[in-house]
């Protein structure tokens, strides 16, 4: 065999897109705010080791659908999910599912960097800490520095592990958010427009991580950058008023579009 | 030309838009009043501060020296126990007449005849009746000091000792003040003699109730006080911030818990004595505990610092940032590790401050415990709650009542020791809020 250059590689990994399996499936997804309806019966699957892009104006409901995944949706007063979604044949909102366990499996970066006002150290160890993942000193020293690497941030702040994680720059904060999700070791991570409060030098870190973690992780990102869209993702959803108007390979999605709506708002004609 | 004229028409219009009023001066002269309104409304605050603090310290600080006559007490067996029956009986030293000894000692060191009963009467006058408590103390402790002459250190009688610090005018005719002509000249005999001088007075830190103002103190009201406190505290901190807990992170919310919110505020507004009159019922009414304990004014404070406290603690988990939550839920951290690991540490300092101000409020209260009877003349240090005991600021109410010059140095005397009580307190919580916020 010869061996492929990295930029091959890809190609045939996108290439084989339509034929990777799905990790989560969302079935006439619904969520509701009280009597106000955010979403509407969205069918949107997501597909193992792949990232997966939701785009869409603002107050489209891209963001809601992406806390329906670890139901983080629970904790807003009011809010109810219709529909059904799997996590690997696991319906996710059956009574029999513990959102704990669920949470450790789908792991959330939110849209501003928001480290525990503690150490470095004890920002990652948190996860591992609370779902018994490690027990002598050894182990979590060991998930701390994975992790850490994992998220290209052990080099930076490898002298200061016990220093506060706030005291880090905006990007920093943010890389220390994505060790912290990744320490758990989930299979699926949410990320909630992780650049937006970000400076263009820590965004491009951000998402070059992202491409790297996307051999380990299945990977789903709100974003309001066409352009990020574009060079993160796989596949790209577009969401418009609470529905799911199109999803697609990336390629396809900013080059010749199936709907008028996607074409439009790339182009900037709305949004 | 028609170029040349319509660039002077613009030149011309410019200045004019340039003068438009808006308002630049009248918003200046509106800032500049307000400031000045704030500098009125604190220097008027610092004035009267300053006026409490210098009438407390000012009539207070002489409360703590005390005038004392040091004599040297020849603790004579004829005296002690003429009958030598010590060995057998043990009440013949708790009975035995005292203020004797202090006479002849006094006697002896002024020179006067000891036949002239009323002249002996006038001196013995001087040394505060609790000599008596002092000196049989004194043998009861070490039986073996009978026979011996020793120098005893006694209190000097409160008229005495305003008469020394200089509050009783001495120009008023004799027959209207209480120290006589006589009793001055000896005053300053001894005096002059090194007898008599003025110490510092750790009476009033550790003496109980007295009628005698040199042998009163707050140091009985202070342990009812600390017993009430730790009571308060021990009760309110966990049960406030356990329902606060509870009615801001778990509770739904609607129509009962809104009520329970309404409720909890207004208890905050109820006036103290009305927890009195609930304590009164209550505890010692239905439950039948005892009158004038401390674990009674603890429980009544209790009732009265839980709504400062939940209102504190509800604030303080209000303000923690909803970030800390979710990054915490994200993790598949449950409510309850969530809330103990994150929110509650954080929300710490707003909890600690909102404590001790319910403390504090809690250590000046005196209106409940009125109700509750213990406004007692208790002269025994309380052994625990349960015994009956006073409190620092119904001591203050109480001597406030007496008449006599001593008592109302004292009154200010304890008003001091509750303020520097309070000042304490209040350091405390900021050193605690400061520890808490450093280490995040």
């Amino acid at each position: 065999m010869n061996i492929m250059s990295e930029a091959a590689v890809e190609k045939a990994l996108d290439q084989k897109m339509n034929t990777v399996p799905y990790k989560m499936i969302g079935k006439d997804v619904s969520v509701y705010y009280g009597e106000k309806r955010a979403l509407f019966d969205v069918n949107l699957n997501i597909r193992e080791n792949t990232v997966t892009a939701l785009i869409g104006p603002s107050g489209c409901g891209k963001s809601t659908f992406l806390r329906t995944l670890n139901r983080m949706n629970d904790t807003i007063e009011n809010c109810r999910v219709t529909g059904k979604i799997t996590l690997d044949e696991d319906d996710i909102y059956d009574p029999t599912i513990d959102v704990v366990e669920l949470r450790a499996r789908v792991g959330m970066v939110f849209q501003k960097p928001n480290p525990f006002p503690k150490s470095i150290y004890d920002n990652v160890a948190y996860g591992p800490r609370i779902h018994g993942l490690a027990r002598t000193k050894a182990d979590f020293d060991e998930i701390v520095e994975t992790s850490l690497q994992k998220a290209g941030l052990f080099n930076e702040v490898k002298d200061r592990l016990h220093e506060p994680g706030t005291g880090l720059s905006g990007g920093q904060q943010q890389r220390l958010c994505i060790a912290r999700a990744v320490a758990v070791s989930p299979e699926v991570i949410l990320m909630d427009e992780p650049c937006s409060a970000l400076d263009p030098i820590a965004t491009a870190k951000v998402e070059e991580l992202i491409h790297e973690l996307r051999t380990n992780f299945t990977i789903v990102i709100v974003t309001h950058s066409m352009q990020q869209a574009a060079r993160v993702s796989q596949r790209t959803a577009m969401f418009h008023l609470g529905n799911l108007v199109e999803e697609n390979d990336t390629d396809k999605m900013f080059t010749n579009p199936d709907d008028q709506r996607t074409q439009d708002y790339i182009m900037g004609r709305f949004g | 030309m028609t170029d040349i004229a319509s660039t002077t028409v613009r030149i011309s219009a410019r200045p004019e838009t340039a003068k438009r009023d808006i308002g630049i001066k009248r918003r200046y002269a509106a800032e500049r009043r307000f400031r000045a309104y704030g500098i009125a409304a604190i220097s008027t605050g610092l004035f009267f501060l300053a006026l409490l603090l210098w009438t407390v310290i000012s009539n207070g600080y002489t409360a703590f020296q005390q005038t004392t006559i040091t004599l040297p007490i020849e603790f004579t067996e004829k005296v002690v126990d003429p009958k030598g029956e010590r060995a057998t009986d043990g009440k013949v030293l708790l009975t035995a007449n005292y203020p004797l000894l202090v006479r002849d000692a006094l006697v002896k060191q002024l020179g006067i005849d000891a036949s002239k009963r009323p002249q002996v009467k006038q001196a013995t006058d001087m040394v505060s009746a609790s000599s008596r408590t002092l000196l049989r103390d004194m043998v009861v402790a070490d039986p073996s000091i009978i026979g011996k002459t020793v120098p005893v250190t006694l209190l000097a009688e409160a008229n005495i000792d305003s008469a020394f610090k200089g509050q009783i005018d001495l120009k008023v005719d004799e027959s209207k003040r209480k120290v006589k002509n006589q009793q001055v000249t000896w005053m300053n005999q001894l005096a002059e003699a090194g007898v008599l001088k003025k110490s510092f007075n750790t009476g009033i830190f550790t003496f109980g109730a007295s009628s005698r103002p040199e042998a009163a103190g707050v140091g009985v009201a202070a342990l009812g006080s600390f017993y009430m406190m730790l009571i308060v505290l021990v009760l309110s901190l966990p049960i406030g911030v356990a329902a606060s807990i509870y009615l801001e992170e778990f509770a739904p919310k609607n129509r009962l818990t809104d009520l329970i919110e309404v409720n909890i505020n207004n208890l905050a507004a109820v006036p103290s004595i009305v927890y009195g009159l609930l304590g009164l019922a209550v505890f010692i009414n239905f439950a039948g505990m005892p009158r004038s304990a401390a674990v009674v004014g603890g429980f009544v404070l209790t009732l009265m610092t839980l709504p400062t406290i939940i209102i504190a603690t509800r604030a303080a988990l209000k303000a923690v940032p909803p970030s800390i939550r979710s990054a915490a839920l994200g993790l598949g951290a449950s409510k309850m590790q969530t809330i103990f690991h994150h929110v509650l540490p954080l929300a710490m300092p707003g909890i600690l401050t909102g404590t001790i101000i319910g403390l504090a409020h809690a250590l000046g209260e005196t209106a409940p415990l009125l109700l509750i009877g213990m406004v007692a003349f208790v002269v025994d240090y309380p052994g625990s709650p349960m015994e009956p005991s006073t409190a620092l600021p119904v001591q203050i109410y109480m001597w406030a009542n007496e008449a006599e010059r001593a008592f109302v140095e004292r009154t200010s005397g304890a008003i001091i020791i509750l303020l520097i009580f309070l000042v304490v307190m209040n350091l405390g919580a900021i050193l605690l809020r400061r520890r808490f916020e450093r280490r995040w």
